[in-house]
């Protein structure tokens, strides 16, 4: 592996840049591994290099059915925030906003982790008094979380409309200014180059049939499209088909799986500085580096894998958007996509041990997995290298729907659900 | 956007006049109190979300306002019957 700097970059450039060695193998499978990790997206590769760069297991395979970072990590619209109302989920989104912060750095590649703001905006009395309850809840947990009045809103964000007249009046907003975009890409390729550099083997086009268990029922390896591979431990981050690999071992998961959607306009020079969100008008919106507007729709409204969604819900979205931002009335979408995302009844997710041994699951982060890349992928290692979980994700469990215990965190969906 | 067929109106109509409202085919039990937690959080949490054929419910709200049942496939989200409420499961 070649490591990026400057001096790099100007020695390669030199060559025509022809010289580039591979950033990552592409692996076949070994008979048998320490720790198996199935779906190479953010979370799961995150989890691979975690383990074998803080807890020295590096006999590792990362299973993934299509190709690194297909799945949601690439579908998704980049928001990064912690702004979350309740202990726990400050705790656990505030933990990967911090490991955010540095991770260019870490992993050697630039992730394009850039804090501009996220500004979540308040339309009516009730809005302005549950985001006045969450910056307080944020202030106590530490977690920076502002109120702005609508000029400051409007002074923060130009291209945002506050008319009193307006179809959606902007009441005031909450900042988090440590929130912001990342290029959800690289963040996917810098944890898979960082996790194969250290000896992970990523083994793409390698879907998982079934998950093979002992006499003991304990895990024994995992049953693929490319033979059997051997491990006693193994962990799930499969995003929308957690359910559908849960099941192959025999568990039954409170999960559901939508499609959400997306969309981005044709790229415009820099006109928008932050990220908004409105979410009792389901729209959420920023600016890539490239220059097209991301928007963010809802999910559609019943369970499927299809990974497209409607359009009357992006239409909704769109009329919304018009409303708030009127400048962007006659911007042209370029591309729509859409995403399966699997959403818990509290919409918080699930990461933590199984009820078998040795399987171990990081799933139900619904439509706002993305912000927890690094975090997830930390705590899904530190909970498979110590066969425990980390107080942090402690609460996360399974058991929680029995107990009650829910973690019934509203602010999880950037929209309603 | 699903074109959906009502049982009730016999008509195929858009998706946004209908109503989607979970999986089919779970009755509340008669005696929650009776359950074991573990039989209870099943009742409330845990659904099939399968990736193939799906019972689930519908109800046509803006137009005869009725719940009826669907079979759809989730994959291709194609719709394989839909049928009243109360009749067996297809």
């Amino acid at each position: 592996m070649t490591r990026f700097s400057a001096f790099s970059l100007f020695a390669k450039a030199l060559g025509g840049h022809q010289s580039w060695p591979e950033q990552w193998p592409d692996a076949s499978p070994k008979p048998a591994y320490d720790a198996i990790i199935v779906g190479a997206g953010g979370h799961g590769l995150g989890a691979s290099y975690y383990l074998a760069k803080k807890y020295g297991i590096t006999n590792v395979a990362v299973i993934e059915k299509g190709w690194l970072g297909g799945g949601n990590t690439g579908r998704n619209t980049t928001i990064i925030r912690s702004n979350y109302l309740y202990d726990e989920s400050a705790h656990l989104y505030d933990h990967a906003l911090k490991l955010w912060d540095g991770l260019s750095q870490e992993l050697n590649y630039n992730t394009m982790y850039s804090k501009r703001g996220v500004m979540m905006l308040a339309h009516n009395v009730h809005d302005v008094q549950s985001f006045k309850r969450h910056i307080h809840a944020n202030r106590l947990n530490g977690v920076d979380n502002e109120w702005l009045t609508a000029e400051q809103a409007k002074e923060y964000c130009p291209p945002l409309s506050i008319s009193p007249n307006a179809r959606h009046p902007v009441l005031g907003a909450a900042l988090q200014r440590r929130g912001g975009t990342a290029r959800h890409d690289t963040v996917a390729w810098g944890y898979a180059r960082a996790a194969a550099a250290l000896g992970v083997d990523i083994i793409q086009n390698c879907a998982v049939t079934g998950i093979r268990r002992g006499a003991d029922g304990a895990v024994e390896g995992v049953e693929t499209t490319r033979g059997f591979i051997a491990s006693k431990r193994v962990g799930v981050s499969a995003a929308g088909h957690s359910s559908v690999i849960m099941q192959m071992a025999g568990l039954e998961f409170p999960l559901e799986s939508y499609p959400l959607q997306a969309l981005v306009s044709e790229p415009v020079k820099p006109v928008f500085p932050c990220v908004v969100m409105s979410n009792s008008v389901h729209a959420y919106m920023s600016q890539s580096d490239k220059g097209e507007l991301v928007i963010g729709a809802g999910t559609d409204q019943y369970v499927s894998y299809s990974q497209r969604g409607a359009l009357h819900i992006v239409e909704h979205t769109l009329a919304a958007i018009c409303e708030i931002f009127p400048i962007f009335r006659r911007m042209r979408m370029l591309r729509t996509w859409g995403g399966i995302v699997d959403v818990t009844p509290d919409r918080s997710p699930i990461l933590g041990k199984t009820p078998v041994s040795g399987l171990y699951v990081n799933c139900g982060w619904g439509t706002g997995g993305f912000k927890a890349t690094p975090g997830a992928g930390d705590l899904l290692a530190y909970t498979m290298a110590k066969d425990e979980p980390h107080p942090i994700n402690a609460p996360y469990n399974l058991d929680r729907f029995r107990t009650g215990r829910l973690i019934d965190e509203a602010a999880a969906a950037a929209v309603a659900h | 956007m699903l074109l959906i067929h009502c049982p009730y109106c016999d008509e195929a109509r858009a998706e946004i006049e209908f109503a989607y409202a979970g999986e089919a085919h779970i009755a509340r039990p008669p005696d929650p109190a009776a359950l074991s937690d573990e039989d209870w959080t099943h009742y409330l949490f845990i659904r099939s979300n399968p990736r193939g054929r799906h019972h689930e419910r519908w109800r046509h709200i803006h137009g005869c306002g009725r719940f009826f049942n669907a079979v759809r496939e989730t994959v291709s989200d194609k719709f394989e019957v839909t049928y009243k409420a109360g009749e067996p499961r297809r």
